[in-house]
């Protein structure tokens, strides 16, 4: 009776595609809009991850986020670096610097200043160069990422349109921060950010220099705890001791996060956008698998005559929605997958975790069960007489 | 003395039935009396209104009565508990509905196998007795057929093979021939009448079609939920 009713399914087929469409269309909606959001907070923490040398964050108690301007005294770090258990700390600068490319033109930048001894805090993957090479005079690293579109230089020739050709920077090139030289010793890997501002890594001395003078310029204090140390324990002990913010890597992305979906309307736009895919699918493929189960009234009141159980027919139904929803989620998170892939990461901030097509999956099984029960109650309720009413 | 022992498949005395509650009610079945024999083919006609969906519903064990006693194939079908009966009626009863009711989007086979397949049959048996039953109706070869490829006549015959697919004892026919023109009709009644007397089966017919009359064994005639009057047709044309 199962291949019958997977038949019965298949074979209607303006409305097996209408039921299909929905799935598929709320599927989609629901994980790419869901994939976007995901993608959209992890950037606001990418510069977390991109420094994981740090075991702890030392921060002003009142910053809101990693992007946050809240610098601290000088005189924290050597407090820092007085509590029990700390293996070493070091400075971090981090702040948005102008920039002044060769042919005049002018961006913004983040200026992300590591510690000149040991250079914790840098890139973790070189392009080209090394980041030892930062100990030069004037150096800084750049990322990768915005070199094509922001960071261009000339190349004195002009094309056809008389329009000066350009090319992203590369090593070697020289630009000015705040007006002060600075020479590109290397190329860097990173993962996209919130902000969409180029990354310029140097010393921290030499950020200073890049900076305009103000008392306070540390950004944040990098931590490593000692060996058997707990990091939880020995944030907590910072805080209690310093009066500063100290948290491990994963609980201040958490911050960060947190800051942009509380501020921000960001969860509220992508809500909507993923509650609709939701009510479509109620509406559309729910809709239609009622109206498809109401059609096959006829044909479950005779074979309930015919002595089928009433047990029976919900398992047929029951199967028909499980095929439908299964065929349907497929199709929304292979389409909802292919635009993540096909799409330039740089341009689209999507990030599919397993816990979307789960989500998406238990959405799509709420549409399928809900038009299921409301069909399977007319089933229930069907009376096999019915059948001799013409 | 039993309906068996009688050799009646059917034997109901003074059945009862109201539907609604108060100023609502509406009475179907005022005392309505029925006996058929196994191997004849009785049919039930009157007005619309007067009862006879409502007495072949009892007698096919799909409505309880409110009064009255009956016996269907040896059993009073509302003595059965629900799963039982519903059981029963899938063995002993075959159906065949006006509108044919064959699920449009399975083909001839797979429609006859219905009943089979609700039995626990496995699919290969199913699908051999379905093959066998549409050879009996006359559709050799049109077993991959969809009900939509099939004339109205067809339709119905692959309905009659879906009906006598478990051999039922006993065969209820709700205006088989109201979808048909007057050949098909009759050729469809020919069927049924032929594969009632070979096989012994009862077979309870509604009708409005007088074409059909000369079918039946018996002509039961109903009105205001009573059986008035039982007539053997004049079967010069049979």
């Amino acid at each position: 009776m199962f291949r019958i009713s997977i038949k019965m399914l298949f074979g209607d087929g303006a409305r097996f595609y209408g039921i299909l469409l929905g799935l598929a269309f709320a599927s989609l909606l629901i994980a790419q809009q869901s994939s976007i959001f995901v993608g959209l907070m992890s950037r606001t923490s990418a510069f977390i991850r991109d420094t994981p040398q740090a075991d702890i964050w030392v921060t002003d108690p009142d910053l809101l986020s990693v992007d946050d301007a809240k610098a601290l005294r000088d005189a924290d770090l050597q407090r820092v670096r007085g509590v029990p258990g700390v293996a070493w700390a070091v400075p971090l600068f981090k702040g948005l610097l102008g920039v002044r490319l060769d042919d005049g033109r002018r961006t913004v930048c983040e200026v992300i200043g590591i510690d000149d001894a040991t250079l914790i805090g840098g890139p973790h993957t070189m392009l080209e160069g090394k980041l030892e090479d930062l100990r030069q005079a004037d150096a800084v690293i750049v990322s990768h990422r915005r070199l094509a579109r922001e960071l261009r230089m000339a190349t004195g020739e002009r094309g056809p349109d008389g329009k000066s050709i350009d090319r992203p920077m590369r090593v070697g090139d020289e630009m000015e921060l705040n007006e002060r030289r600075a020479r590109v010793v290397g190329i860097c890997v990173n993962e996209e950010s919130f902000q969409y501002v180029p990354q310029v890594y140097t010393t921290y001395s030499r950020a200073l220099q890049f900076q305009p003078a103000v008392r306070r310029v540390m950004s944040m204090v990098l931590v490593k705890a000692e060996p058997g140390i707990n990091p939880a324990d020995l944030a907590r002990r910072i805080e209690e001791r310093t009066g500063l913010s100290a948290l491990a890597a994963s609980p201040f992305q958490w911050k960060t996060i947190g800051f942009w979906m509380r501020e921000t309307g960001i969860p509220i736009n992508f809500g909507i956008a993923i509650a609709l895919g939701f009510f479509v699918g109620v509406a559309i493929a729910g809709q239609m698998f009622y109206n498809f189960t109401l059609e096959n009234l006829k044909y479950f009141g005779a074979m309930k005559a015919m002595g089928a159980s009433s047990w029976l027919l919900l398992r047929m139904v029951a199967l028909q929605g499980a095929v439908a929803g299964a065929i349907g989620l497929g199709l929304g998170l292979g389409i909802a997958s292919a635009i993540g892939l096909l799409n330039n990461p740089d341009h689209l901030a999507f990030v599919m975790t397993w816990h979307i097509p789960v989500i998406t999956a238990g959405a799509v099984l709420v549409i399928v069960v809900g038009a299921s029960l409301i069909s399977m109650i007319r089933v229930i309720r069907l009376d096999p007489k019915s059948v001799f009413q013409g | 003395m039993s309906a068996v022992a009688t050799n009646l498949a059917i034997d109901a005395t003074g059945l009862t039935k109201a539907y609604g509650k108060d100023d609502d009610r509406v009475v179907a079945l005022a005392g309505a009396d029925l006996q058929v024999p196994y191997g004849e083919l009785v049919m039930l006609v009157g007005p619309s209104g007067c009862g006879k969906t409502t007495l072949i519903s009892i007698l096919a064990g799909l409505l309880t009565r409110d009064g009255g006693s009956c016996s269907v194939l040896g059993v009073d079908p509302q003595a059965l508990p629900n799963g039982v009966r519903t059981a029963w009626r899938g063995r002993h009863v075959g159906f065949v509905f006006q509108q044919f009711n064959l699920v449009p989007t399975i083909t001839a086979q797979e429609n006859v196998a219905i009943p089979l397949l609700i039995q626990g049959a496995s699919r290969r048996e199913a699908m051999s007795r379905a093959h066998e039953m549409l050879r009996r109706v006359g559709l050799s070869g049109r077993e991959r057929s969809l009900p939509p490829q099939m004339s109205g006549g067809q339709q119905q015959r692959v309905a009659i093979a879906r009906a006598l697919a478990p051999d039922p004892r006993l065969l209820v026919c709700d205006e088989p021939t109201s979808a048909l023109d007057g050949a098909t009709g009759q050729s469809v009644m020919e069927l049924v009448a032929r594969v009632a007397r070979e096989d012994g089966h009862a077979v309870v017919v509604i009708t409005h079609d007088e074409r059909i009359f000369r079918f039946a064994d018996r002509i039961a005639h109903m009105d205001d939920g009573r059986v008035t009057r039982t007539d053997v047709p004049a079967k010069e044309h049979a």
